[in-house]
């Protein structure tokens, strides 16, 4: 594709492509520009290449990659094509780097006035100690952190994530550079604290003049914030365009996919994951890299598309786009009354503390039987202390736990049946299941354990769950480490599942995959529970998977139940301050429906 | 498993530690079925050089170097692997309980390991032989009981790191006994760097054993052993080397084989390949620079 060279672009990409070492492309042709004052988003899955092509434009590779040919104009100079001590010039003054986890990216040794003054002391350094200063206070206060010297002799370990992530951004505007690189700088923060950041980034962006390019996985943020999408798939670009005209005419299919499969706050829709699963870097296939999971591939996909104009400034690399204004499909949601409730689990006064530290507060919680309940909170809320208090992992609670009509102590030991009865299902899929067993040995462990039944028995129960949770019965014999994270998490819902259980604590079970797959864990879940009549406890801080998996919600705020209902009302009228401000703060990827 | 195994024979470090240890190996056990001459006959001059029928000469009584070299590994070898395993299962043991255990048992449990391993190995293997005799087994015993810390505290370290990965409180949860969670999720996953530091411990053990045989502590005379040979021969170093050299070359190769595939075994089993970074780093550099000059021609040829 051609590029027209744009006078007043600070960024311009031309044909840039990574490699590893010698061997298999990790992003090819990628080419896009950003304007002075213009946000551009970059979205992809993971393995899509979003972070190769954000550490490209700084003019570096992750160790084992190599930038294997294009350029990357930032204010005009080709940062690729510059030697070391030049490009180190660069980086600071005219292009900066915000980094994901604002914990690890400061140094927790250094005060924050140090770490600002030393970034100013090596790139200006003709600057005297009041020049020097006068910039930081400006940085701070463009930023929203105060420029107080208190504040400034705080190590980073004393600021919360919200104000770690302002240094961070402070120091990447404190040279005033004309482009910054985000990579996924909010995924760490909750919804209030993100909120807050991303309007602080729009400002400066709007009032310096400051172009950005933000990478993330995180569709509702990006709408929020950008104002032109670039969509990344198996490393090549498949779609760009203002953010309007994407959002709401997706033109390629894997676009249209993706939105189709996001749950969103602002209305109940039925949740599409997009089938199969993105290609590994060896296995790219030679054509369209999508055309395996497309429904409206044809014979003329197995040559890759170019990426071509579709008007308005729009570019699709796709045999077949789409024409039209993408609708939702409404899904009902059902909620009778609480009246109506029959609950299965019903816990009151539960307090747990750690140590001194006391986590929950008297909390009240019935879960109505064969509905889900999600609980919703930010970090620290204790919504993970009470759900792990339920399966009696933690040591120092009280209160009463009234279980299908008998009470069962909180803490100490508990009976077989009852551990069969209530399983938990962990957030990160990578650290649930031992690499040293097979799927199969660690699902029939599991079933062996609770029933007195025989091996054979054991072998058709594992492919019976298998099947159930829609993974191949050949997938027993495998090790988790070659299974995906969704995968993986699927054989972990099996484990549970092959309990036979009657509740089921799913603990932020999505929060470590990819959109497509949530979607599609979403799915299970909630054919597993039409099914089978689960019952299921949802844990999650996002409000959007709230509304497409939940039937009742509980807002917990600093360790107290601060608002419960059903999903539609709690969400569409909320009432409690602090509901109402998660509420607002979510970002959103449709507007409101009222 | 398999995995590890097939990543270490293609490990050009590993083959070599491994042709090193073996080669010692298969020297010392059968070694004593190829010795030409008895070790304990005297049969040439006192320090007698390497000629006709000697391949290394003699040594301070006129006995054979060459059959006492091949008759002087078994002792060394066998005390070093027995000593070695028996403290990486005795410190694993108590690590791996340590590490599961409550609060103030798993720090009575450290205090006492800081307290053993501020006292010097050497030092109290040689008390404990000197006063209670030197006897093999006795010699084994002190040198594990001299290791035992280390183990300790590495299996205590691997284990809270594991017990910590949800899979085990997974299977907490589910109600499995307890010699089930240690033996199937816990055991496999930390026995790759158990493995690797029963290799560095067999080499320590081997350094040890033949200090004490060099103080005179260890096997007695006349019996041949590579550590009392260094110490019997050293007066005659410059007249006769080859009886020092010959025993300090044997010993040198093993440990130095066993530290070799100790290496590799746990760069196997964490997965590292040889990184490339800098390579590639200074690859984009030279890319960079070349387009550099590249343009640098185009203008001026257009100029």
């Amino acid at each position: 594709m051609s590029v027209v060279p744009f006078v007043n672009a600070v960024l311009q990409v031309r044909d840039l492509s990574v490699t590893l070492g010698d061997g298999p492309e990790i992003v090819g042709d990628i080419s896009f520009s950003v304007f002075a004052g213009e946000i551009v988003g970059v979205v992809g899955e993971s393995g899509s290449g979003k972070t190769s092509i954000a550490t490209a434009l700084l003019g570096d590779a992750r160790a084992g990659a190599v930038i294997a040919g294009g350029s990357v104009f930032v204010d005009g100079r080709d940062i690729l094509a510059l030697d070391e001590d030049e490009r180190h010039t660069m980086r600071g003054s005219v292009v900066s780097h915000v980094a994901q986890d604002p914990a690890l990216a400061l140094n927790p040794m250094r005060r924050i006035g140090s770490l600002l003054d030393e970034v100013l002391r090596v790139h200006l350094a003709t600057l005297d100690k009041a020049e020097r200063h006068a910039r930081i206070a400006e940085a701070a206060s463009d930023v929203g952190l105060p420029a107080s010297a208190e504040f400034l002799r705080r190590f980073p370990h004393q600021l919360s994530g919200g104000q770690q992530q302002r240094v961070l951004l402070a120091l990447a505007v404190l040279l005033r550079p004309r482009l910054i690189v985000l990579d996924e700088p909010t995924t760490a923060l909750d919804v209030t604290t993100q909120a807050r950041v991303l309007t602080t980034l729009r400002d400066l962006c709007r009032t310096r003049g400051i172009g950005a390019v933000y990478v993330s996985h995180d569709l509702a943020v990006v709408r929020e914030l950008v104002d032109r999408v670039v969509v990344l798939y198996a490393g090549h670009i498949i779609e760009s365009g203002s953010r309007d005209h994407l959002f709401d005419n997706p033109a390629h299919p894997y676009t249209r996919g993706l939105l189709d499969a996001v749950p969103d706050i602002s209305g109940r829709h039925a949740v599409r994951p997009i089938g199969g699963h993105a290609p590994a870097l060896q296995d790219r296939p030679e054509g369209c890299a999508f055309a395996p999971r497309c429904s409206l591939r044809s014979a003329s996909c197995s040559i890759r598309p170019p990426l071509r104009d579709f008007g308005d400034r729009r570019l699709v690399a796709c045999h077949h786009p789409v024409r039209g204004k993408r609708e939702d499909t409404a899904a009902p949601s059902r909620a009778p009354a609480f009246a109506e409730q029959q609950a299965l689990a019903v816990l009151s006064g539960v307090s747990a503390s750690y140590g001194a530290n006391q986590v929950l507060f008297g909390v009240d919680l019935a879960l109505p039987k064969g509905y889900c309940t999600a609980l919703v909170g930010e970090s620290g809320s204790g919504k993970t202390t009470f759900s792990r208090a339920l399966v009696g992992a933690v040591e120092d609670v009280q209160g009463t736990f009234t279980y299908d009509g008998r009470v069962v102590p909180l803490s100490g030991g508990r009976d077989i049946d009852l551990r069969r009865r209530i399983q938990y299902i962990f957030q990160n899929p990578f650290r649930a299941l031992n690499p040293r067993q097979t799927v199969g040995q660690i699902l029939r462990t599991a079933v062996l354990h609770f029933f007195p039944i025989r091996s054979a028995d054991a072998d058709r129960e594992v492919s019976a769950v298998l099947e159930r949770v829609a993974l191949a019965p050949e997938l027993a014999s495998r090790y988790p480490r070659d299974l995906s994270g969704g995968e993986r998490q699927r054989v972990a819902i099996a484990r549970a599942l092959i309990c036979k259980p009657e509740l089921l604590i799913c603990d932020e079970i999505t929060s470590a995959l990819d959109v497509s797959v949530q979607a599609a864990i979403i799915d299970l879940l909630r054919q597993l529970q039409r099914e089978s009549a689960l019952t299921i406890l949802f844990v999650t801080h996002d409000l959007g998977v709230v509304r497409a998996v939940s039937d009742f919600v509980a807002v917990l705020q600093h360790g107290t139940i601060v608002e419960h209902g059903s999903v539609g009302n709690l969400l569409d009228r909320p009432e409690h301050p602090y509901t109402r401000a998660l509420v607002a703060d979510s970002p959103r990827l449709r507007e409101t429906a009222a | 498993m398999t995995s590890t195994l097939s990543r270490l024979r293609g490990d050009p470090q590993a083959r070599l530690g491994f042709a090193f240890a073996g080669t010692v190996l298969v020297a010392a056990l059968l070694g004593p079925l190829a010795a030409p001459q008895s070790p304990l006959g005297l049969v040439g001059p006192t320090y007698g050089l390497p000629g006709a029928g000697t391949l290394l000469g003699y040594d301070y009584l006129g006995r054979d170097v060459w059959s006492r070299l091949l008759h002087g590994g078994r002792s060394v070898l066998w005390m070093s692997f027995a000593a070695s395993v028996i403290a990486l299962a005795i410190g694993a043991v108590i690590g791996i309980a340590a590490g599961l255990s409550k609060r103030w048992v798993d720090h009575a449990v450290v205090w006492g390991t800081d307290v053993l391993l501020a006292f010097p190995d050497l030092i109290l293997v040689l008390l404990v032989v000197s006063m209670l005799g030197r006897e093999p087994w006795l010699i084994v015993l002190t040198v594990a009981v001299s290791f035992v810390p280390g183990v300790i505290r590495l299996a205590r370290g691997v284990t809270l790191g594991v017990v910590s990965q949800e899979y085990v409180e997974a299977a907490k949860l589910m109600g499995y006994p307890w010699w089930r969670i240690v033996l199937l999720e816990i055991l496999p996953n930390i026995s790759t760097p158990l493995l690797v530091h029963l290799g560095i411990m067999l080499t320590w053990a081997i350094g040890m054993l033949s200090g004490l045989s060099f103080l005179g502590y260890g096997v007695a005379p006349p019996a041949a052993d590579w550590g009392l040979m260094i110490n019997e021969n050293r007066a005659g170093l410059m007249i006769q080397p080859w009886a020092v050299l010959a025993p300090v070359a044997m010993i040198g190769f093993f440990a130095l084989g066993t530290n070799l595939l100790a290496e590799s075994v746990s760069r196997a089993g964490s997965r590292i390949a040889v990184r490339k970074g800098v390579k590639s780093r200074a690859r984009t550099l030279m890319r960079g620079n070349k387009r550099r000059l590249r343009e640098q021609q185009a203008r001026e040829t257009r100029s």
